[in-house]
């Protein structure tokens, strides 16, 4: 049970790194852009990958009428994201070390990673949403209204995960550090759950 | 019979193409041509291996290119106007063409020269000087904008100039036209043993590379010629090259070629910074005029100084000697070691090289020959380390490698010669196309040239490129020196005369080379941070606009309320801050150029209305695919009208 408790630690801490590490990295390269502008999206907002990424992207969206890049106030998964993820660490930390001293079960564990596992997909799923609507949701008074072969309005929604091409730009789309952390950070805590049930069967 | 016929031309056909080959292989151009097009050959994409920095001449500017494919990147305006970016046009800059005549639209621009650091390029900064209103200018090498020019007083024919130490504490500026000193109204033949020959020392801060007058040594009036800083073992000493000694005033290549040595004047510039220090020297009341570009302003100001310091080189024992070098000598050249001192006696075919530490020895056992108004004149056998005999006609400048060989260029012969240092043998010899003046070897004035290639720099052309008329290029031409013969690798057409150049490894300069200047950073005094910032102010008769440009509009871009008879100035502010956006603008009408502004700069152009109408403006430099869209109208009405100022942008 205490192998299984620090890994729960471990894990909890791991969340942290999303103070430091992005999440996800969008990268658009262009025959004008041999340097690809890029957003680095942190759970707590989006930054340029160099100064002045953002301000380029917007620059070159307006031809299409997309709307800016949201700034932190524009959005509130910026500024509830970050608690969430304080209060699941701390509570990791608390539940982990109560587990340490064996006051509570490992079934708590699965407790906390059932929560993560849904505020995850939802993470994931939002993500996806911003996206599609990032893409979509155009100025009626964009300078260019292109339309695809069907003749529907263009979608200039950046890929999810990996490459697409939109009109000159190629789009890159992948997680990065922050995505890894909160993969082990869950992983961990589940191998903690594991090893926590293996050693309370030993001991029955 | 006709087949035989047939046979028959045809082998006299191929024996005429193998004799032609024949000829071509002789000349070791035919199946070197193929070779030498692969060493210059720069893919699409790729970068070249060194920038060079040629002098624009008689253009006033500096040019960039690449080597080897002698590609054209840049020219970098430094002493003369440019329509093409409104340098010497537009508000911010014109100041930068000031001198104590007042603006100055043109310059000669000689000799750049890169800053060092412990004898190697460091690259921070370029310096070029201008030959007929004597200047010294500084060119940034993180912008490659001209940021300093410095007005040299009591100077005239500012050409042995602008050399600098090997740690840039000092840059030179001689004079190569003996005048008065100070200037005065008096007859000229009575010049001989009255006019001078002020050789400037100017310093060169450190951190912010400004450029200072430290004083002036006043030497007797010979024509300083050209110059060079010692370097390494010689570091503390300056040579200058003489030409009429005799002092003649009127058809001096007659009169001023008739003394069989004229002197390469040695200067101790530390005995004489020493003295300065210590409050040696006479301050001259004098008039010139400090140029600095402000790179937070965006902008230049002009400021006349009334006062430098003198020296007398009497004053201070041991701070100068000549040394006798033959035939008018031209070019004066310091080896990387520092040893060897090269006078081109330009009327000889000789070659003669000082040994720097003979001369310090002949100083010390005071070897003299005589003495020039009062100064020594060392004794030529004392101090000569050897002569490159019968090496060709009329030799100008000599470079180094660093392997011990020295190239000089021949004007007459139209040749460049390379010979060892030392044993004073010639190795190789290459003509060039035609008449060549300097030569470059990159970082060749520092302790560790690069080596690799050479560029001559040649004055006349004449059938070497399809004909444009009676007035033709000057060119370049690059040499592949890593062997033990020079090889002839390309040619290439160059911006005004290539008088001179200096080139460095394009690595130390890619790395600090700016993309964009910070909007943030932008403290110009008309700046406009954002649209909703945009306005236009009357002052009197004064309308002031502050307008942005971004992809791809104008703020405001409709005005009214101008009138005819006000003077408008246009405020304009580059909102964007990626590389290589640039926006322009142009006014119709306005007696200016264009003002081409980059990300995050500020430029100011003046218009002055001169009929009623609604006159449109636009966008000069095609920045977008809505490049044309970029545009605005300025309703003028009469004088004393009653529409309101008003601006907008919808």
């Amino acid at each position: 049970m205490k192998k299984a408790s620090l890994l729960m630690i471990l894990g909890a801490l791991l969340l942290l790194a999303l103070y430091k590490f992005p999440l996800w990295n969008i990268t658009l390269g262009a025959p004008q852009y041999p340097e690809p502008l890029g957003m680095n999206i942190f759970f707590n907002g989006i930054e340029g990958v160099d100064e002045f990424d953002i301000q380029n992207i917007d620059g070159v969206n307006h031809y299409i009428g997309m709307k800016k890049v949201p700034k932190k106030e524009d959005m509130w998964e910026f500024t509830v994201f970050p608690i969430f993820i304080a209060i699941m660490s701390a509570i990791g930390i608390l539940i982990g070390f109560l587990g340490f001293f064996k006051k509570i079960s490992y079934n708590w564990f699965l407790g906390w990673l059932f929560v993560m596992l849904i505020f995850g997909t939802y993470g994931l799923y939002d993500f996806n949403l911003w996206l599609q609507n990032y893409g979509t949701d155009l100025n009626p008074k964009a300078i260019m209204k292109l339309t695809d072969a069907q003749g529907n309005q263009m979608s200039y929604k950046p890929p999810f995960i990996g490459t697409k091409h939109i009109l000159n730009f190629t789009a890159q789309s992948y997680p990065r550090l922050g995505t890894l952390f909160v993969f082990f950070g869950t992983l961990l805590p589940f191998l903690g759950y594991f090893f926590g049930k293996k050693s309370a069967k030993i001991k029955k | 019979m006709k087949k035989i016929n047939l046979i028959l031309s045809f082998a006299i056909l191929a024996s005429m193409m193998v004799s032609c080959g024949g000829d071509n292989s002789n000349k070791k151009s035919g199946a070197l041509v193929g070779n030498a097009a692969e060493r210059v050959y720069v893919a699409p994409g790729e970068y070249d291996e060194y920038y060079a920095f040629l002098s624009g001449g008689f253009s006033g500017q500096l040019s960039v290119y690449g080597l080897p494919s002698g590609r054209l990147f840049k020219v970098i305006p430094v002493f003369s106007q440019n329509p093409e970016n409104g340098y010497g046009y537009n508000e911010e800059t014109k100041p930068m063409l000031n001198t104590s005549f007042g603006f100055i639209p043109w310059g000669d621009a000689h000799h750049p020269d890169i800053s060092q650091t412990n004898g190697e390029l460091d690259g921070r900064w370029i310096f070029i000087n201008e030959n007929n209103t004597p200047r010294i200018a500084r060119i940034d090498l993180s912008t490659f904008q001209t940021a300093e020019i410095l007005e040299i007083p009591n100077s005239a024919g500012n050409h042995s100039s602008s050399f600098i130490t090997e740690n840039t504490e000092y840059i030179v500026a001689g004079t190569r036209f003996s005048v008065p000193s100070p200037q005065k109204d008096m007859p000229i033949e009575e010049m001989k043993g009255t006019f001078k020959g002020p050789l400037t020392f100017i310093s060169i801060h450190p951190e912010t590379g400004n450029l200072n007058i430290e004083f002036q040594l006043i030497m007797p009036g010979f024509n300083y010629d050209l110059s060079h800083p010692g370097r390494n073992k010689s570091h503390g000493w300056f040579f200058f090259t003489t030409y009429n000694t005799e002092e003649a005033n009127s058809l001096l290549e007659v009169n001023a070629s008739q003394n069989d040595k004229d002197y390469i004047a040695a200067v101790n510039w530390k005995v004489i910074e020493q003295y300065v220090k210590n409050g040696g020297g006479t301050k001259m009341a004098v008039k010139y005029a400090h140029n600095i570009l402000n790179e937070s302003t965006h902008t230049a100001t002009s400021t006349i100084l009334n006062e430098i310091t003198t020296v007398n080189p009497l004053d201070v024992p041991g701070a100068v000697y000549y040394l006798p070098t033959p035939k008018s000598p031209h070019g004066c050249d310091v080896d990387p070691s520092g040893e060897y001192i090269v006078g081109s006696g330009k009327l000889s075919t000789d070659l003669t090289v000082h040994s720097f530490s003979k001369m310090i020895k002949a100083i010390e056992e005071k070897n003299f020959a005589g003495e020039a108004y009062g100064i020594p004149i060392l004794n030529f056998e004392a101090i000569n380390a050897g002569v490159v005999k019968q090496a060709g006609l009329g030799p100008l400048h000599t470079e180094f490698d660093g392997k011990g060989n020295g190239y000089t260029s021949f004007f007459i012969s139209s040749e460049i010669v390379k010979w060892k240092l030392e044993t004073w043998e010639v190795v190789d010899r290459q003509p060039t196309f035609y008449s060549i003046g300097h030569l470059m070897i990159p970082g060749g004035n520092s302790r560790k040239p690069f080596g690799k290639y050479m560029v001559a720099l040649n004055k006349i052309t004449k059938d070497r490129y399809l004909p444009t008329g009676p007035e033709v290029t000057q060119s370049a031409q690059l040499f592949d020196i890593t062997g033990e013969k020079m090889e002839l690798l390309l040619d290439f057409p160059t911006v005004g005369e290539p008088h001179y150049a200096a080139g460095i490894a394009a690595e130390i300069l890619i790395k600090n080379s700016k993309k964009i200047y910070p909007l943030a950073e932008n403290k110009h005094p008309h700046v406009t941070l954002s649209e909703k910032d945009a306005k236009v102010v009357r002052n009197g008769n004064e309308v002031h606009i502050y307008m942005t440009m971004i992809r791809s509009h104008f703020a405001p871009d409709n005005i009214e309320g101008v009138q005819v008879g006000d003077k408008v100035f246009f405020h304009v502010t580059n909102l964007e801050q990626d590389y290589d956006v640039p926006h322009g603008f142009s006014m119709i009408g306005a007696n200016t150029s264009e003002l081409l502004i980059m990300p995050g700069e500020t430029r100011t152009s003046t218009w002055e209305p001169k009929r009623e109408g609604v006159w449109p403006f636009y966008c000069t430099d095609f920045c977008s695919a809505l490049h044309q869209e970029m545009q605005g109208y300025i309703r003028v009405s009469a004088k004393g009208s009653s529409v309101p100022l008003k601006w907008s942008l919808d």
